[in-house]
């Protein structure tokens, strides 16, 4: 069982989630170098936050047509976990491993902070450790985080019980004054129509350790440990 | 010499260059009797700058304290370092944009950060920490106006002025967002102030932090004749050239033609540039390594040979440009961001080659280490400039300005139309404070900073008197504060700048972090005025007694002249950064009370003098600006030796666990320190105070060195113990209550409110106040 951590050049959540899976979810990791197509037999792939190829044109526009996201595809195609965080969300979106476009908050501004957002469906291998309805808190850090997609696609969605997160009140109540960056529905994340690939705009390793304030977002490696353990 | 191209150098050339005839008679004789060319003549305009060579401030400098068993390295290099223990060794520095800031907010503000964040990986380390101090002119409108030379006109030149400053904050702010949150490093807050002086010449301070393992530190030093000069990074440009000269002037009612003269930044590129580096140190085959920030290719070639006592040539055909026919003087002279020289050991030039090649960047060798102390600058075989490098650096003018003692233009006593004790609710008051706009809380700002990448940060902006971050692998981590109060300094140079060293030392033993080394960015008016130099020469005298008495060395930093505009200066700021080691990160002290039942100590190493100093120094305080309107009198008094107990009295207790939070008190005095608290849980107080001085003194006084401390009861014997050892009184004030905030003096009620009302009075003023007086001004 071991886990990938790709680097774009621009990545700079790279080293934090391999940080998280090394050190806290205490599974082996290696970094995977976007010019290569190698994935060196790893059995989850992380995308991780940052500023891939400097975001230019659009949020993960030329990321998607690195070679290492030739592989990460097939992987994935073939059932492979792949989590996609923050900017890896918007990477996966751009590459077609997801729905819908991460668009400029409402805000016009970069939002960070501590968000809650509602487990959805407890029922994949990103949220097993999760029960359905749970509020975890995990922070933002994004400035294109709207997201959208068309109505047939929502529909889709929604039917398929793939929105695994939305923001939500403390209490698990979907506002929009919940709503961080005025993303349809409050979606916070969504999955792919075979539950292996997960985008999340909130920070899992940032709230994975108790010195940083919260520890709830490790419940998304912990569930996809625990699956890996069982597949 | 080539002779071909050459403009004539005239007088009015060489006063464009910001040089006088003397200065230019000077490089003549440096250059052995010789005319200079003309590239030679902008390297040197460059290098002499005020920005560069320092050379009004360098007589002063030299009276910092900078050595302490655990500095690494002080003042001299690309940024101070301080040991941490562990192995481990931080680099930090603080540095000034505030001239570029003014002409293009955006982007001055995003290269001020990448400016410091290349000093700070420059020398190995990987920064993990950012911090800004920032100025700016008024942001509302209802406030009465302090004092100020420069009075208020009419009404509709203070909209423009107002509308101005929040274009100012607006364009600073998302350039500083911008950059760090693309580079990837967490900015922990810092201090946005308002004052009138900042509004044609806002301040914008940037502070970087990074950690180096003790022995792989790398220096800016050449050496080895022989050894191949290497280019890394972004191509050179035309922009920023004269940014240096620039930064060295006042401004005028043409600065904004300036415009060109400001770099555009590219954090992605330095983000590569960053890697690329560390990995290339890491190869062993890199000797020196230097950032071109100001002054560009000149400096770093010229500072890395004196470093290193040996001289440095370089071939301008191979300096990768990204324009056509670029001369020798823009070459040498442009700011391009992003760029780099290093040294490397000859026969391993490969192993560098190919660490850049695969981070995407450019590596050329552009030259050699030579043994003959010169810099040398060739074009297709020719030199065209050639000067030792001691003309450039030691050898650079200092001029020792001639002094003279000023005192503002205020009254020092209380006026006598001012009447304070007659009012027995104050809450209203204390709404108005915490809605001003230097107390309210600055979410906005920080909030379009990612203060949480790396995930090291166990106190981020907002939430402490000092960042926190935690040093992965080892119990250990590091705090960090910026301060400074202009308004004091204006009124009293030498004690305002004691009171900035003291409070960011108080902030970062707030939280339980022993303070261990500080950098300083100093912003001033106009030097040639002996007035600015007698300011800055107090603060110079502040900032050593100061930092002397706490054991804080200075490593570094920047000084910032010519802050004026049209003649008008700012008020003397100097900014101080602090950095503090915490022994045992998991026991760091947080600002907020924690819970209901909780005792409140007043920590206290000041003694109430008699009623005409309260009165003196409370024309200081953020009161007498808000709520008064006006300005008289002093800086609260400070006693360092006090000061010095405080905080050790601080560390010890949060280090045994005997308190549950403390802050510090500072503007809006102990009645903001006491709401500030309450934020995070809603967790409220009662508080019960005696004094016989007017409740406004009470409340709202800025009397240094105290702190409040929340505890559980049955630690207050041994917080008290532990007071008077060192001479402190510790003194029970009240206890944390569900959701409300009540205060009496002598048994009255004075304060009366809901923790959420007094917090969203506090969080949403400055929001407020942008988008109020915005929108007008963005329909037209």
């Amino acid at each position: 069982m071991k886990f990938g951590v790709i680097i774009f050049p621009g990545s700079n959540c790279d080293h934090d989630a391999y940080w998280t899976i090394q050190q806290v979810a205490k599974q082996p990791v290696t970094f995977l170098w976007h010019e290569s197509h190698e994935l060196e037999n790893c059995d989850a792939i992380i995308v991780p936050g940052g500023f891939a190829y400097g975001d230019y044109l659009r949020t993960g526009a030329i990321a998607k047509f690195s070679p290492v996201m030739e592989s990460v595809k097939k992987f994935a195609e073939s059932d492979g976990l792949v989590l996609g965080i923050c900017n890896g969300f918007q990477i996966l979106c751009e590459a077609g491993l997801l729905p819908g476009a991460l668009l400029r908050n409402v805000g016009l501004k970069y939002v960070c902070k501590p968000v809650q957002v509602r487990v959805e469906n407890a029922e994949t291998p990103f949220t097993s450790a999760c029960h359905q309805g749970e509020v975890l808190t995990i922070p933002i850090g994004h400035m294109e985080g709207n997201y959208f997609c068309d109505d047939a696609t929502l529909a889709e969605l929604r039917r398929d019980n793939r929105i695994l997160f939305r923001y939500s009140t403390r209490d698990g109540e979907i506002t929009e004054a919940a709503n961080p960056n005025g993303s349809m529905e409050n979606i916070a994340g969504v999955c792919s129509v075979g539950r292996n690939v997960l985008g999340m705009m909130p920070h899992p390793e940032r709230s994975s350790e108790p010195e940083l304030g919260c520890t709830e977002g490790f419940k998304v490696f912990g569930s996809l440990v625990g699956a890996m353990a069982t597949k | 010499m080539t002779t071909s191209a050459i403009p004539a150098i005239t007088p009015d050339l060489i006063r464009e260059h910001g040089l006088t005839p003397d200065e230019y008679e000077k490089i003549k004789q440096l250059l052995g009797g010789r005319e200079p060319t003309i590239a030679e003549l902008g390297i040197f305009s460059v290098m002499w700058s005020e920005h560069c060579s320092y050379k009004s401030s360098r007589v002063h400098l030299k009276r910092l304290p900078t050595r302490s068993r655990l500095v690494v390295q002080g003042p001299g290099e690309n940024a101070g370092i301080i040991d941490i223990g562990d192995g481990w060794a931080c680099a930090f520095k603080i540095e000034s944009h505030n001239h570029p800031s003014f002409i293009e907010p955006f982007q001055g503000a995003a290269t001020g950060v990448g400016g410091i964040l290349r000093d700070i990986f420059t020398m190995g380390a990987r920064p993990v920490a950012v911090m800004d101090s920032l100025r700016f002119g008024p942001i509302t409108n209802n406030v009465a106006r302090a004092p100020s030379p420069a009075a208020v006109d009419s009404p509709s030149s203070a909209a423009k002025e107002i509308h101005k400053n929040h274009s100012l904050l607006e364009g600073v702010v998302s350039g500083i967002a911008s950059y760090g949150n693309c580079f990837g490093v967490p900015n922990l807050g810092g201090e946005t102030k308002f004052e009138r002086c900042y509004s044609n010449n806002p301040l914008v301070n940037a502070f970087a932090l990074g950690l180096v393992r003790r022995d792989q530190i790398f220096y800016a030093r050449a050496a080895g004749e022989g050894n191949p000069v290497i280019y890394v990074g972004a191509k050179t440009g035309r922009d920023g050239i004269h940014g240096a000269t620039m930064a060295s002037e006042e401004f005028s009612e043409g600065s904004e033609a300036k415009r060109p003269n400001v770099q555009v930044g590219d954090p992605f590129l330095e983000k590569l540039l960053l890697e690329a580096c560390l990995e290339a140190m890491q190869t062993g085959a890199i000797v020196g390594i230097q950032d071109m920030g100001a002054a560009g290719l000149t400096c770093s070639t010229c500072e890395m040979g004196a470093r290193g006592g040996v001289g440095i040539e370089i071939e301008l055909d191979r300096v990768p440009q990204r324009e056509t026919g670029m001369t020798p003087y823009e070459i040498m002279l442009s700011e391009s961001q992003e760029r780099m020289l290093l040294v490397a050991q000859k026969g391993r030039e490969d192993e560098v080659f190919r660490v850049f090649q695969k981070w995407g960047l450019d590596a050329v060798e552009v030259g050699r280490v030579t043994n003959d102390a010169r810099m040398r600058v060739l074009e297709h075989g020719h030199v065209v400039a050639e000067i030792p490098n001691q003309a450039l650096t030691d050898d650079a003018p200092v001029y020792n300005r001639p002094l003279k003692r000023w005192e503002p233009p205020v009254p020092r006593e209380m006026p006598e139309n001012i009447h304070l004790g007659r009012t027995t609710d104050l809450t209203a008051y204390l709404k108005r404070l915490l809605a001003s706009p230097n107390i309210c809380g600055k979410r906005w700002v920080w909030q379009q900073y990612d203060h949480m990448v790396q995930t090291n940060t166990v106190e981020g902006p907002g939430a402490s008197d000092a960042g926190v971050i935690r040093i992965k692998g080892s119990q250990r981590g590091l705090a960090m504060a910026l301060d400074g109060n202009g308004r004091w300094c204006y009124l009293d140079p030498r004690l305002g700048a004691m009171h900035a060293v003291a409070e960011a030392a108080r902030n970062v033993a707030c939280t339980g972090a022993t303070p261990v080394g500080a950098t300083n960015c100093l912003n001033f008016g106009n030097p040639e005025k002996p007035h600015i130099m007698w300011q800055f020469s107090q603060v110079i005298d502040g900032i050593t007694k100061a930092c002397e008495e706490l054991e804080v060395p200075i490593t570094g930093g920047n000084v910032s002249f010519y802050n004026e505009t049209l003649g008008e200066g700012i008020y003397p700021t100097p900014v101080i950064g602090i950095v503090g080691i915490l022994e045992d990160v998991h026991k760091a002290a947080r600002v907020h009370f924690r819970e209901v039942g909780h005792t409140i100590v007043l920590l206290c190493a000041t003694e109430p003098g008699d009623i005409t100093d309260v009165e003196s120094e409370f024309g200081s305080s953020e009161y007498a600006k808000e709520i008064l309107g006006t300005l008289w009198g002093y800086p609260p008094q400070l006693d360092l030796e006090k000061e010095a107990a405080l905080q050790k009295v601080l560390i010890e207790m949060i280090q045994s666990g005997l308190v549950e939070s403390a802050h510090d008190c500072s503007e809006g005095g102990l009645a903001v320190s006491l709401v500030e608290s309450t934020y995070e849980k809603g967790t409220g107080l009662r508080a019960s105070l005696d004094s016989e001085l007017p409740a406004e003194f009470v409340l709202f006084g800025e009397d240094a060195s105290r702190v409040v401390l929340s505890c559980d009861a049955s630690n207050l014997p041994r917080i008290k113990q532990v007071a008077v050892q060192y001479g402190l009184s510790a003194d029970v004030i009240g206890e944390t209550v569900p959701e409300e905030v009540e205060i009496k003096i002598n048994g009255q009620v004075v304060v009366s409110a809901g923790v959420s009302e007094l917090r969203d009075v506090y969080e949403k003023a400055l929001e407020q106040a942008l988008r109020t007086e915005a929108e007008p001004a963005m329909a037209s």
